[in-house]
C-alpha cells in the first residue's frame, strides 16, 4: 500500500477525502494542488520554501507531524489567521503515519 | 521619457535572460521591477537556497544564477527602473506602447514583454476592519521617509527582522516605540534582537507580547489602537502605525489591462508566448498554457521563442535567420565583441 487517507477540508468548508501517494515525497500542500482543492495561484504561492503562507493548514487530528522549522515558524509567526494548530502545508511530507490526518485549508490572506 | 525596442516587466531570471536573447537579435530592453534590485524572487526570497535544474549547473544558488544572468546580459545595456510598479498600459494610433510606473515614469517601446514572476511584491496587511482608510493616514506598510517619526507615538506590529530592525532605528531617532508581537519571541538576527532587549530594559521601546492590534479609530486620521492581549483590550493612542508582516506578491496592476487572466496567470499562445493584446507577451511563471510548467528554464526558452516574433513587429519584412553564437560570436552593444579563438595553423615549409 503506497498511499494514505486524507481529510481535507476546502476554502468553503467543502470534506474532501483523498488518497496520498506516499512514494512520490508529496506533502500537503502538493495533495491539495494535486486534486485542485484550492485555485491555483492561491495556494503554494512559493512553491513550497515556507516563504508564503498561502498552504496555511489547520490540523485537526492528533497525528505526529514533523517538527517545525525555524522558516516555518518564522512565517507562521507573520502569517495571519494563526491557531495553535496551524502548519504549512508544504512543510508535512506524506507518510505511512499520516493515515486519518484531517487538516483545514486556512482562509486566503 | 525612455524609449527603447522591448519594455520587460520584472527583473527576475527570465527578465534579464530576454534582454540577452533580444540582444543578438540587436533588439534593446529596459526593466522594470518593483523591487528596489534585479533578481526577482531569487535575489528577494531565496538567495541562499540552490537551485538543481538550471541545465549544466548542477548546482547553483539563486543569487549566483542572477550575477551570473547580470554578467550575461550586461554587454546588451539594459535600462533598469527599479523600486516601481508597472502600472498603466496604452497603445498609441502608431502601435507604440506606453507603459507608466506608479511614480511616474514613462517608458516606450513597440513590444512590452510580462516576465512579472508570482506579480509584484506588496506589503502583507493586517486584516482589520477600515484599515485602507487609514493608509497613508498614520498608517503606512514601507517606511520612506524615518524623518517624519521624529518625537512621535508609534506602534509596530510584527515579528521578524523588519520589524525589529525599525524599531531599534525609530527609537533611536526619538520616536516612543511600542512592538507588539502575536507570539512572545521574535526572530530576527540575533544582534537586533539582543539590541531590542537592551532599548527595552533602557524604557525606551515598549513591548507588548503575545498582543494583537484589533481595531483601529480615528476620525480623519488615525489617531488611536485597541491592543488585544490575554482577551483584556486596552486603547493605545498613537500618530502612527506600521504593520511589518513582509511582502507577498501580488498581480496587481496588470490584472486591469485587459489581459486574459486564467488561473492567476496570464494567457498566452505557445507558438510565440503572446497574449491577447498584440505585441505584449508573457512568460515564466506569470504565464499559463496547456501543460505549463513553472521552472526557471521553460522560462528561458519562452523569452528565447517570444524574441523572435518581438524581432518581427520591430522590424517589418526584414528577413532573420537563426544564428549560432559559437559560429558568429557576440557583439555587444558596448562595442565589445566575443568570438572563438581563432586556431593556429601553420604550414610548415619543407
Amino acid at each position: 500500500m503506497s498511499d494514505v487517507n486524507i481529510k481535507i477540508t476546502d476554502r468553503k468548508g467543502k470534506l474532501h477525502n483523498v488518497l496520498a501517494p506516499i512514494d512520490m515525497a508529496m506533502n500537503v500542500m502538493e495533495v491539495i494542488r494535486s486534486y485542485e482543492l484550492s485555485p491555483e495561484g492561491t495556494i503554494g504561492i512559493c512553491g513550497g520554501m515556507a516563504m508564503c503562507a498561502s498552504c496555511q493548514c489547520y490540523i485537526t487530528s492528533n497525528h505526529e507531524l514533523p517538527i517545525m522549522s525555524d522558516e516555518e515558524e518564522a512565517m507562521l509567526s507573520e502569517a495571519f489567521n494563526v491557531t495553535e494548530n496551524s502548519r504549512l502545508g508544504c512543510q508535512i511530507s506524506i507518510t505511512k503515519n499520516l493515515e486519518g490526518l484531517e487538516v483545514t485549508i486556512a482562509p486566503e490572506e | 521619457m525612455i524609449k527603447t525596442d522591448i519594455i520587460i516587466i520584472g527583473a527576475g531570471p527570465i527578465g534579464l535572460f530576454t534582454v540577452f536573447e533580444a540582444g543578438l537579435l540587436k533588439l534593446k530592453c529596459h526593466l522594470i521591477d518593483a523591487l528596489p534590485q534585479p533578481g526577482g524572487q531569487c535575489s528577494e526570497i531565496y538567495p541562499k537556497k540552490p537551485i538543481y535544474d538550471i541545465p549544466a549547473y548542477p548546482e547553483i544558488l539563486a543569487g549566483e544564477l542572477i550575477n551570473k544572468l547580470l554578467e550575461q546580459c550586461k554587454q546588451f545595456e539594459p535600462g533598469f527602473t527599479l523600486g516601481e510598479r508597472a502600472e498603466e498600459i496604452d497603445k498609441d494610433a502608431d502601435g507604440i506602447f506606453t507603459v507608466t510606473t506608479n511614480k511616474g515614469t514613462i517608458h516606450r517601446a513597440p513590444v512590452v514583454v510580462i516576465a512579472g514572476g508570482l506579480g509584484s511584491f506588496e506589503p502583507r496587511k493586517p486584516q482589520l476592519e477600515n484599515i485602507s482608510s487609514y493608509e497613508e493616514k498614520g498608517i503606512e506598510y514601507i517606511i520612506k521617509d524615518p524623518e517624519i517619526y521624529r518625537n512621535k507615538k508609534i506602534i509596530i506590529a510584527g515579528g521578524g527582522d523588519s520589524a525589529l530592525d525599525w524599531s531599534i532605528f525609530l527609537a533611536n531617532i526619538n520616536a516612543d516605540v511600542t512592538l507588539v508581537h502575536r507570539r512572545n519571541e521574535f526572530r530576527g538576527a540575533l544582534d537586533s534582537v539582543e539590541k531590542v532587549r537592551d532599548l527595552k530594559n533602557q524604557n525606551r521601546i515598549n513591548i507588548i507580547t503575545p498582543a494583537e492590534i484589533v481595531k483601529l479609530n480615528g476620525k480623519e486620521k488615525l489617531e488611536s489602537v485597541v491592543i488585544s492581549k490575554d482577551d483584556v483590550e486596552n486603547e493605545l493612542k498613537v500618530d502612527h502605525f506600521i504593520p511589518l508582516f513582509g511582502l507577498s506578491p501580488k498581480l496587481g496592476p496588470i490584472t486591469n489591462w485587459g489581459l486574459e487572466i486564467e488561473k492567476n496567470a496570464i494567457k498566452v499562445d505557445t507558438y510565440d508566448y503572446q497574449t491577447n493584446i498584440p505585441g505584449v507577451f508573457a512568460i515564466g511563471d506569470i504565464n499559463t498554457y496547456p501543460g505549463k510548467l513553472k521552472l526557471i528554464l521553460c522560462g528561458f526558452h519562452e523569452a528565447t521563442l517570444m524574441c523572435q516574433s518581438a524581432y518581427k513587429i520591430i522590424n517589418p519584412g526584414k528577413k532573420n535567420v537563426l544564428k549560432y553564437t559559437t559560429v558568429t560570436g557576440i557583439d555587444g552593444f558596448d562595442g565589445t565583441r566575443k568570438e572563438a579563438p581563432k586556431s593556429v595553423v601553420q604550414a610548415i615549409n619543407k
